[in-house]
């Protein structure tokens, strides 16, 4: 108990360590090294290559999170009619459309096997403050797919606020749906859609814990 | 697994009674969006067609994508793309792109001589890069609109202009013309459907769990990805619109600062991103590099 709470301190450590690092970090750098630290733990990770699903959302809080607006994300994913939400309401719709992305991502992590990543050339004028980064995973047996980053600069470093996979964005792709759902049950009913959704996507709880079957 | 078997026990009830739905819902218009004039009709297509997927198709993928070695259906898939690249070609040259067509005639002959008759993309390494272009991006670029976006059976997704563009691809394709053996062709265009279908299987999951209206999701998707193959992976911003009027809510403004730079100063320009992008070949592969904070 006492060693996981240690681990614990020291993964906050580290996350802030790296959030007050990011401060000066050129995007396509802040790209290259979180995803190369998410896939090297995704490689060498004994419990999450044997499917431990909890341990890869911690892996996505802990490290990809911090580096991503969600409330820039929330907003894009409604277009207009985001302007006719209360200030709770927002809150309430990045909280539950987060949950939705990251359990989406986390999954996708999980059926991770040996893809890698190539970097796209990318070059920025020094006064940029919205740049898309472009990366591509090549997959055995497979087309690589194209993996662009959307990311604008703030006081704390530079954000994501969209990801677009093959030219399709995760986020704006929700437009429609959203907007369906507010036509039909109002932001309310966004809401509850959203819960729903979120509440059918709680992962399998684990087999036993780790007694190495196979 | 067995989810599967279940359901296929259910299929030929199932896909009569789609069947039926289609021929019923047809012509009903829903919830209004310009771009979907006839949703009704397309929501019974789709769940024929993923009744049809759930029952045939997918399943004849997964056994494939379980009994082929990854380096087999790589070649697999490699064959039919060196094929599919004289087409990318001659549609890069209709769109204006000399340089890009000349490219996938050299990634043609590469591979078809270096690269084992397609087996092997030896060309990408060589700095030739892959690009998917069809007839329906080409009549894009000339100016031709998406038109309604219409459910075909079995193909899936399209948009008017799509499905012109389909048929366009599917009188040139190489595979359907090829002389000699029928068995040989027809076993050719069945291997490369299901290539096809088994490269998308690991897409499937996430897109489950990502998809609040799995309908809706595939359509819009479906339409932004064409419109980003159109513009060669750069398309113009779509307009954010969720920023406020500056006077209304003083809260909501701080994540949203740059929305209102793009308004005001326009969208940024992309043209260095592109320049970047319109040669050089992607670098740097992850592994090689170990990464520590």
């Amino acid at each position: 108990m006492f060693k996981r709470f240690v681990q614990l301190l020291m993964v906050a450590f580290a996350a802030s360590a790296v959030a007050q690092a990011n401060v000066l970090k050129a995007p396509d750098v802040l790209v290259k090294e979180v995803t190369e630290d998410v896939l090297t733990t995704l490689r060498t990770d004994p419990s999450i290559k044997a499917g431990d699903t909890a341990k890869t959302a911690e892996l996505v809080e802990t490290r990809v999170l911090p580096h991503f607006n969600f409330t820039r994300m929330t907003a894009l994913a409604l277009g207009k009619e985001w302007r006719a939400t209360t200030p709770e309401q927002k809150k309430v719709l990045t909280e539950e459309f987060r949950t939705l992305l990251v359990r989406t991502y986390s999954n996708a992590l999980t059926s991770y096997r040996n893809q890698t990543i190539d970097y796209r050339p990318f070059k920025m004028g020094a006064a940029d403050t919205d740049v898309t980064v472009r990366t591509q995973i090549n997959q055995p047996g497979g087309r690589p797919i194209p993996l662009d980053y959307a990311l604008e600069k703030k006081e704390e470093g530079w954000k994501v606020y969209d990801v677009m996979v093959s030219g399709v964005s995760l986020v704006t792709n929700y437009r429609e749906t959203f907007a369906a759902e507010i036509r039909a049950g109002g932001v309310d009913g966004l809401v509850k859609t959203l819960r729903a959704k979120n509440a059918s996507n709680v992962p399998a709880p684990l087999p036993a814990p780790a007694t190495a079957t196979k | 697994m067995t989810k599967t078997n279940k359901q296929s026990n259910l299929n030929i009830r199932s896909v009569l009674a789609a069947t039926a739905a289609a021929a019923l819902f047809t012509g009903c218009a829903t919830s209004g969006n310009p771009k979907d004039p006839i949703e009704g009709y397309n929501r019974a297509m789709f769940s024929f067609n993923e009744t049809v997927d759930k029952a045939v198709i997918k399943p004849v993928a997964q056994g494939y994508d379980f009994v082929m070695p990854d380096p087999v259906q790589t070649g697999v898939s490699n064959f039919f793309a060196n094929i599919a690249d004289l087409w990318t070609g001659v549609n890069n040259l209709l769109q204006g792109k000399p340089v890009d067509a000349l490219s996938d005639a050299g990634r043609v002959l590469v591979n078809s001589t270096l690269g084992i008759l397609g087996l092997f993309d030896v060309a990408t390494p060589m700095g030739l890069e892959k690009h998917e272009e069809d007839f329906g991006q080409t009549l894009g670029r000339w100016g031709v609109g998406d038109g309604a976006y219409v459910v075909l059976p079995i193909l899936g997704p399209r948009t008017v202009r799509d499905t012109f563009g389909l048929a366009a691809d599917i009188y040139v394709d190489p595979v359907r013309d090829a002389d000699g053996h029928r068995g040989y062709r027809n076993t050719a265009i069945a291997l490369r459907a299901i290539d096809t279908r088994a490269n998308l299987l690991k897409a499937e999951d996430a897109l489950e769990a990502a998809a609040i209206d799995k309908y809706a999701y595939v359509r819009d998707a479906y339409l932004q990805h064409r419109r980003s193959a159109i513009h060669d992976g750069n398309p113009p911003r779509e307009a954010d619109d969720s920023a406020s009027l500056p006077s209304a809510n003083l809260l909501t403004m701080e994540p949203l600062e740059s929305t209102w730079t793009m308004m005001l100063v326009g969208a940024p320009e992309k043209s260095d991103v592109d320049a970047a992008n319109a040669s050089e070949p992607a670098t740097g592969s992850v592994d090689t590099a170990a990464v520590s904070f």
